[in-house]
């Protein structure tokens, strides 16, 4: 399976294994991994909760992994997306591609990267000092998604 | 039946994750749901002029002329914030 939304942890190490095992044809290796930063806008950060809307999640990402597919040779690719309760500098996200060669895997990952942000269901509230606050969608998120759109 | 879901921060605005209601001809569109909603509920007008907020009509994000009908499932959800 190439997209998976849970609660626990993944490994980098066992994922990028996966991605290269039995994989002699695609020579590049590319992976992402978001964690939860100490700071947003100048308040501290304790922690995170992520909220998810099942079904809706898992189809979007799949759109998301097929245009990447079709606009980009690639090989083998994986998304996880944790949910719940996440604490300072835990992972949050794992986006990994391969392909023959780097432009290709390079471009892919970031493709789906920058459209997770914009088109997937999740939100995030962050726990500071101050208590809950639900994050607003950031233009420049919008913004930068749009330019794969030339 | 039409399914209506609420999440994040709307849900919690609205204090409502969920609700049902009749398909006809009130119902028919995304932007008559949520016309009636606010009819059904004064209290959440503000919430639901807000512009930035997302649609969907069985899990695909859909824009307020889209057509629902019943056995359908609704959700309205803020802009979203992944990654």
């Amino acid at each position: 399976m190439s997209i998976s939304i849970q609660t626990q942890d993944f490994n980098l190490a066992d994922e990028v294994a996966a991605l290269e095992q039995d994989n002699a044809a695609d020579g590049a290796v590319v992976t992402f991994t978001g964690r939860v930063r100490n700071q947003n806008l100048g308040l501290e950060v304790s922690g995170l909760y992520l909220e998810h809307y099942p079904g809706m999640t898992e189809k979007s990402l799949e759109k998301i992994l097929e245009t990447a597919r079709g606009r980009w040779d690639i090989g083998r690719v994986r998304v996880i997306h944790r949910i719940g309760q996440l604490d300072l500098g835990e992972q949050i996200v794992f986006v990994g591609v391969t392909s023959k060669h780097r432009r290709d895997a390079f471009a892919a990952a970031e493709f789906i990267m920058d459209y997770l942000k914009i088109q997937a269901p999740f939100w995030k509230k962050e726990l500071t000092e101050q208590g809950e606050k639900w994050l607003d969608a950031r233009q420049s998120d919008t913004a930068k998604a749009q330019q794969w759109d030339r | 039946m039409i399914k209506v879901v609420f999440f994040a921060a709307l849900r919690e605005q609205l204090n409502c994750a969920e609700l049902s209601l009749s398909a006809d001809e009130s119902t028919d569109t995304i932007a008559k749901v949520k016309q009636l909603l606010v009819e059904q509920h004064p209290q959440w007008q503000d919430t639901f002029n807000n512009a930035s907020l997302l649609s969907a009509v069985n899990h695909e994000m859909v824009d307020g002329s889209h057509p629902v009908k019943s056995g359908d499932e609704v959700a309205f959800f803020p802009p979203v914030t992944g990654g």
